[in-house]
């Protein structure tokens, strides 16, 4: 089932048209990649699925019926410009934002002690926030997002100011509230953790979809039958369907290449080819990164 | 509680918790009094002893100009040019009035000399006293019978009195009515002016520092700025009550400390009230009494328009300058939208002594009709008995306005707050208000 459902959504600030009948749906409890160059539109459709803003045309469904603002209240929402009063307590600030978010009093105490002894920063409570580090910001930012238990989970740019101890932490629990049943549309630049976290990805560019669907899918898609061989020795640049695309020397004689195989031959024939001829230390096949599609794919779209 | 009301207690709390707050509502009242003691204290120090020597060549003065209490008038036969002479070399002289032999149809060439400007009070004295004896005169030469000039001015007299009477009470009247709406008009200017100011800051740090990203998902931008505004004006009622509070038990203390030293009266009593004026105490000097002052003037209505005017007209402002606080990126970019909003009011606060002047004048009806001038003004005409149905029109309008102001500043609130970088003129503005999210 699709928790969300953008139905033709179209946007535009003056002259500058921010989204152009965007369509596509987000299934329930899944990590869901929104890509994009910046400027793209990203954060419009965020700030249209939060009713920040209005759409222009086109509407957004919540487990199938339009959104109402009581749905809205089901979403967890961290942005990417984020902040915090500075001169306010820790606990105050936390229990404030809860509060908005329509919980009571008790619940949001009880919410936020879990979470600050989960992400360990129990001992912070009672601090400005102005004496935190930006790190532990980050962790209260995270936490007034998933405080009110939300169904939807929204994080633009998650990781930035995190060191990699710290981003694993959340990683992590991200990864433990989509076991829980919560569906997270994750809005990010670093590729690596797209790979990592997502089941699905939509990629936009100048206000348009240029990729929708999941992960493994697209990049089967991308798959276009190179291997990358470690090899002692020579081979020939080009003989009987094999093409060597691109070719570097390593230490100690080691040569590595990337060799295309025509339709009519297999893997099985690649590793005849190349043992043939060379003494071989490796051969797999090159699965292009979502960094490699995103790069593909938004390059010559720019050129448009 | 609803998001509002949590925001209007966030902004509460904060606000009241600091220290700069505690700081202000304990030395306000003090600093208050001590600058109105300040004014009032060289006010009064015109009342030094002034000697004027007046040189009378036509004759018809002579001994008829009377002393005041500040002013000694000393009729002198010498050379002009050698008096004025004189006045430049000694410092006991105040000025030379010289009156040279006049036409009683036409009095023309009477001057005055002095090396210090007389200012108004003098010079209006002066002028009065001669207009008074030259008429006594003309009467007398106009040959009437002197049985109907006494008839004449027994009549006249029986008017001055019934004038001097009125007028009498109306002027020490008048002086506590200026003295209290002197006051409250700046109170209220002041509090507009803080408080305004710190909607705009405070909305201005949280577009900064990107609270109002994560706030967002959670409330309209209406209710943020609803919010704001009247939490700092819940701030600013709890100053003002403070402040009254302690002033009342500072003046009941003061007062009971008057009656037993009445030689420090006059400062005390200025500390204490800080409403009175100089003339007032001097005349209750040995019975210093601040009931018998305030029961002439309608102390329920004042402070109950002044609540009123407050929250009106820092609704009206407030708004405002939330909508400027939203559109820039840092309080430094706010002043060349800051002119263009505060001029109304410090524009009320310059034409006050215009409207002391004709309280009930057209000017002083517009500017106290008028909602962005009419807080400032209509705290001033107030004690002196504004009619019902213009303190209604007045108080409705300005509803009117804040509502109005409101409205639009809600307007560029809402697109303003995600608005960084941009460079802002009054055109990028009006695009705001009519864009449509």
């Amino acid at each position: 089932m699709d928790i969300i459902k953008i139905d033709g959504i179209s946007k535009s600030y003056g002259d500058h048209l921010a989204l152009n009948n965007i369509g596509f749906s987000i299934p329930q409890n899944s990590v869901f990649g929104l890509l994009g160059p910046n400027g793209a539109g990203k954060t419009t459709l965020i700030r249209i699925i939060t009713q920040i803003i209005m759409p222009n045309s086109g509407q957004v469904l919540f487990r199938g019926s339009p959104m109402t603002a009581e749905d809205v209240r089901k979403i967890g929402y961290l942005p990417e410009e984020r902040g915090l009063y500075k001169k306010m307590k820790v606990s105050e600030q936390l229990i404030f934002l809860a509060r908005l978010k329509g919980m009571s009093r008790p619940d949001a105490v009880k919410s936020i002690k879990h979470w600050m002894e989960k992400l360990d920063i129990m001992t912070w409570h009672n601090k400005n926030v102005e004496d935190l580090s930006k790190g532990m910001q980050q962790k209260i930012q995270f936490i007034a997002t998933v405080v009110h238990n939300p169904a939807l989970i929204i994080l633009d740019e998650p990781f930035s100011g995190f060191d990699p101890v710290n981003a694993n932490l959340i990683k992590d629990e991200i990864l433990e509230l989509k076991e829980k049943g919560a569906t997270i549309i994750f809005s990010t630049h670093r590729m690596e953790s797209v790979e990592e976290l997502c089941d699905q990805i939509t990629l936009i560019h100048h206000s348009k979809i240029l990729l929708h669907g999941a992960k493994k899918e697209i990049k089967n898609q991308y798959r276009n039958n190179t291997f990358i061989a470690e090899y002692i020795g020579q081979i020939p640049i080009s003989d009987n369907g094999f093409e060597v695309l691109e070719t570097v020397a390593l230490e100690d004689e080691i040569v590595r290449s990337e060799i295309r195989i025509s339709d009519d031959y297999s893997v099985n024939d690649l590793v005849n080819f190349i043992t043939s001829k060379t003494r071989i230390l490796s051969l797999n096949e090159k699965i292009p990164s979502i960094n490699d599609i995103f790069i593909s794919t938004v390059k010559p779209a720019n050129h448009e | 509680m609803n998001k509002i009301g949590l925001i209007i207690a966030r902004e509460y709390v904060a606000r009241v918790k600091k220290k700069s707050f505690i700081i202000m509502t304990i030395l306000g009242p003090i600093l208050f009094a001590g600058m109105m003691a300040l004014v009032f204290w060289s006010a009064t120090r015109e009342g030094d002893q002034k000697l004027i020597q007046v040189i009378d060549e036509s004759g018809l003065f002579e001994n008829k100009i009377e002393n005041t209490e500040t002013i000694t008038y000393q009729f002198i036969l010498a050379d002009v040019e050698q008096t004025k002479q004189d006045l430049i070399e000694s410092d006991a002289i105040f000025g030379l009035l010289h009156i040279p032999k006049i036409n009683l149809d036409n009095p023309e060439g009477i001057k005055f000399y002095s090396l210090q400007s007389p200012g108004i009070a003098i010079e209006g004295g002066i002028e009065k006293r001669i207009r008074g004896i030259i008429e006594d005169e003309k009467l007398v030469n106009s040959g009437l019978d002197q049985t109907l000039i006494d008839n004449l001015r027994a009549h006249v007299d029986i008017q001055t009195i019934n004038l001097s009477d009125s007028g009498d009470e109306s002027e020490s009247n008048s002086g506590v009515a200026f003295g209290v709406g002197y006051v409250s008009s700046f109170l209220l200017y002041m509090f507009i002016f803080i408080y305004g100011m710190q909607i705009m800051r405070g909305v201005t740090q949280e577009k900064t520092s990107r609270i109002i990203e994560v706030m967002i998902a959670s409330v309209r931008p209406f209710q943020l700025m609803m919010g704001k505004i009247i939490g700092i004006a819940a701030v600013g009622l709890t100053q003002f009550v403070l402040w009254a509070v302690m002033t009342t038990a500072l003046t009941s203390v003061t007062s009971s400390l008057i009656l037993d030293q009445p030689s420090t009266t006059e400062q005390l009593a200025m500390q204490a009230g800080g409403e009175l004026d100089a003339e007032q105490i001097e005349e209750q000097n040995k019975a210093f009494d601040l009931m018998s002052i305030t029961d002439k003037i309608d102390i329920p209505t004042i402070l109950g328009s002044f609540l009123i005017y407050f929250l009106g007209g820092y609704l009206l402002y407030g708004a405002l300058l939330a909508a400027i606080g939203s559109a820039v990126d840092s309080e430094a970019d706010s002043q060349q939208f800051m002119l263009p909003i505060t001029l109304p009011l410090i524009f009320s606060m310059m034409m006050i002594s215009i409207v002391i002047q004709e309280p009930h004048g057209s000017m002083a009806f517009w500017l106290s009709i008028i909602p962005f001038t009419s807080p400032v003004i209509m705290m001033m005409r107030l004690p002196f008995d504004v009619p019902a149905w213009e303190l209604a029109l007045s108080i409705a309008l300005l509803v009117a306005g804040f509502c109005g102001t409101t409205w639009m500043a809600g307007r560029i609130y809402r697109i303003g707050i995600f608005m960084h970088g941009t460079k802002v003129n009054y055109k990028t503005l009006a695009k705001w208000f009519v864009m449509k999210i």
